[in-house]
């Protein structure tokens, strides 16, 4: 994937920092959200450090879209708090970055305004916005479709435009809400390599909401496991697995029965 | 007899439809050019020419009906001198006063002028009121209540208002082009994908800055289509205004013809209002599509 022969390593570069006390990006204390008497999550305390790529598993409908919408302020909370830095999580200060489920690319932009749209609305000098757009373009592989239109792109590339336009605000927490769902495997195995070869290039933090438990033993670092409505965490399982990570490998099968056992409900 | 099944099953005269007696139906080669050329000349007329055929007809009907005097020449007139006086209409002012192309022209700046302010006050309004429930709930029953009146009742209450005067005019045709641009605007805006709006408000943008990145563009094609019916409403209002006293404009010219008893003038301006309203909405979808060139609308 990577041409240089020392990038095996950054996996190894991780690990041993994984021992060392990281510094806490997200803090989330006593969070409950109900909507009226229908309490969705319940009493939630966990962070998210620095750096790290985590994963939120849990059945579908148990809360995960709630918590990140929360967690961007667009969802006022019942109780409790988030803090991002020490600070009130709210998108108004628009150094978050959403990967969505669904598709969201503007369709009336070409891949390269689309990639650019988030630092242009952050009314980013434009000497920057195309130095890191091109950055970007080329990480993500999109320089042959920088001119087409949305509408012309296959689904994964229309997932990569939006995840390349993310990655170029260069964002302080990027969340991510199961956004390879509607891929194909071959594709989503494709994409989450790509996911954790820029996630470690640009230091950036994740979150990352799935209900895929082998998608989230291959990409995170560690794997909070949410229990069906009202969502409390259940479980934490710190991945360790050297990079890249194999389906096969009996230690990855392990931890992925391990997450799949707590998941289990019925 | 394997040989006789597949023979038999080739022979392209055995494939002919039921009842069918000509022999040359499916044969690769057609035997008879002559067959071949009337038979091609038959289908495109019944497919193709079909449509020219039937305004030949028309024409010569109306020519016919003039002709024999079966509608007198103070009721109709025959197309040839419709076609002759739309070519000397437009180097003589008689008998109406102006030539054509200054009826033209006055028309064409009335409704024109009605048409660009209602797109000026009417598409903004329907955006933001699509955008901003609040406005949407302030503004709207007022526009629900006077969206039916048809624009022509206006015209007693706009000659007290503003006299007979192009004002008067301007107005009546503002009226008609007002309605569905503020319709179309409102509904694209109402459209617009709300993972879009988070798009852009993750990244910091602002409600209005949301609405002006998001909102109008996504808008776009609902706004041209609320042109397109604006345009449509102020050219057909056009000669309802005009006869709030006119010195000029096409719908005059009708005016005129009518008192003169003229039927070819009263023709040749109800002609030059339809082509002059298809080249309008031509221009218009010239730059509909120039505007919306890549983009799938």
């Amino acid at each position: 994937m990577t041409p240089e022969p020392q990038t095996p390593d950054p996996a190894k570069r991780s690990n041993p920092a994984a021992k060392t006390p990281k510094a806490v990006k997200v803090l989330v204390r006593n969070l409950t959200k109900s909507f009226g008497s229908l309490l969705v999550l319940d009493n939630l305390n966990f962070v998210v450090y620095a750096g790290e790529l985590l994963c939120l598993v849990g059945p579908t409908g148990c809360g995960k879209t709630t918590f990140l919408n929360c967690l961007t302020g667009f969802l006022p909370l019942t109780a409790g708090e988030i803090l991002v830095d020490g600070q009130k999580a709210s998108f108004k200060k628009g150094d978050l970055g959403f990967v969505f489920q669904e598709s969201s690319t503007i369709p009336w932009l070409t891949v390269y305004d689309n990639v650019a749209f988030g630092l242009k609305i952050k009314k980013t000098p434009p000497e920057v916005i195309k130095e890191r757009v091109e950055r970007i373009l080329t990480v993500v592989g999109l320089n042959p479709f920088k001119d087409l239109y949305p509408r012309e792109l296959s689904a994964s590339l229309d997932q990569r435009v939006a995840l390349a336009r993310e990655f170029a605000t260069q964002p302080n927490l990027l969340l991510m809400d199961e956004p390879y769902g509607q891929l194909d495997i071959k594709l989503r195995y494709y994409l989450e390599d790509e996911l954790r070869r820029i996630q470690e290039r640009e230091g950036t933090t994740v979150a990352f909401v799935t209900h895929n438990i082998e998608e989230a033993v291959y990409l995170a670092d560690r794997i909070l496991v949410l229990t069906q409505k009202p969502a409390t965490i259940k479980e934490e399982v710190i991945v360790t697995l050297p990079r890249p990570r194999r389906f096969d490998d009996p230690s990855f099968v392990a931890i992925r029965d391990q997450v799949t056992a707590a998941i289990q409900w019925w | 007899m394997s040989v006789s099944l597949s023979q038999k099953t080739l022979d392209p005269a055995e494939l002919r439809p039921l009842g069918s007696k000509d022999p040359s139906w499916g044969r690769l080669a057609a035997p008879n050019p002559l067959v071949r050329v009337i038979k091609g000349l038959l289908r495109a007329a019944y497919q193709e020419k079909l449509s020219i055929i039937s305004l030949i007809v028309f024409f010569l009907l109306w020519e016919g009906v003039c002709y024999f005097k079966i509608i007198g020449p103070y009721q109709l007139a025959p197309p040839s001198k419709v076609l002759k006086l739309l070519i000397a209409k437009l180097a003589t002012q008689n008998p109406d006063g102006a030539y054509l192309w200054a009826h033209a022209l006055s028309s064409l700046g009335l409704a024109l002028s009605g048409f660009g302010a209602a797109t000026l006050f009417g598409v903004p309004l329907g955006l933001l009121m699509g955008w901003y429930p609040r406005l949407n709930h302030l503004v709207r029953p007022v526009f629900d209540l006077l969206r039916p009146i048809p624009p022509i009742a206006w015209i007693p209450l706009a000659i007290i208002w503003l006299g007979i005067g192009g004002v008067a005019k301007g107005f009546i045709i503002f009226l008609a082009a007002f309605v569905p641009g503020v319709i179309n605007s409102f509904t694209g805006a109402r459209l617009t994908n709300p993972v879009l709006v988070r798009v852009a408000k993750i990244h910091g943008a602002s409600d209005f800055t949301a609405f002006w990145r998001i909102g109008v563009p996504s808008a776009a094609p609902m706004i041209f289509t609320g042109l397109r019916l604006s345009l449509n409403a102020a050219w057909t209002t056009l000669v309802a205004a005009e006869l709030v006293a006119a010195s000029q404009g096409l719908g005059f010219m009708i005016q005129m013809g009518r008192r003169l008893a003229r039927p070819d003038i009263v023709i040749v301006g109800m002609l030059t209002i339809g082509l002059l309203g298809a080249f309008l909405s031509w221009i218009l979808s010239k730059i509909e599509r120039s505007f919306f060139a890549g983009r799938a609308s």
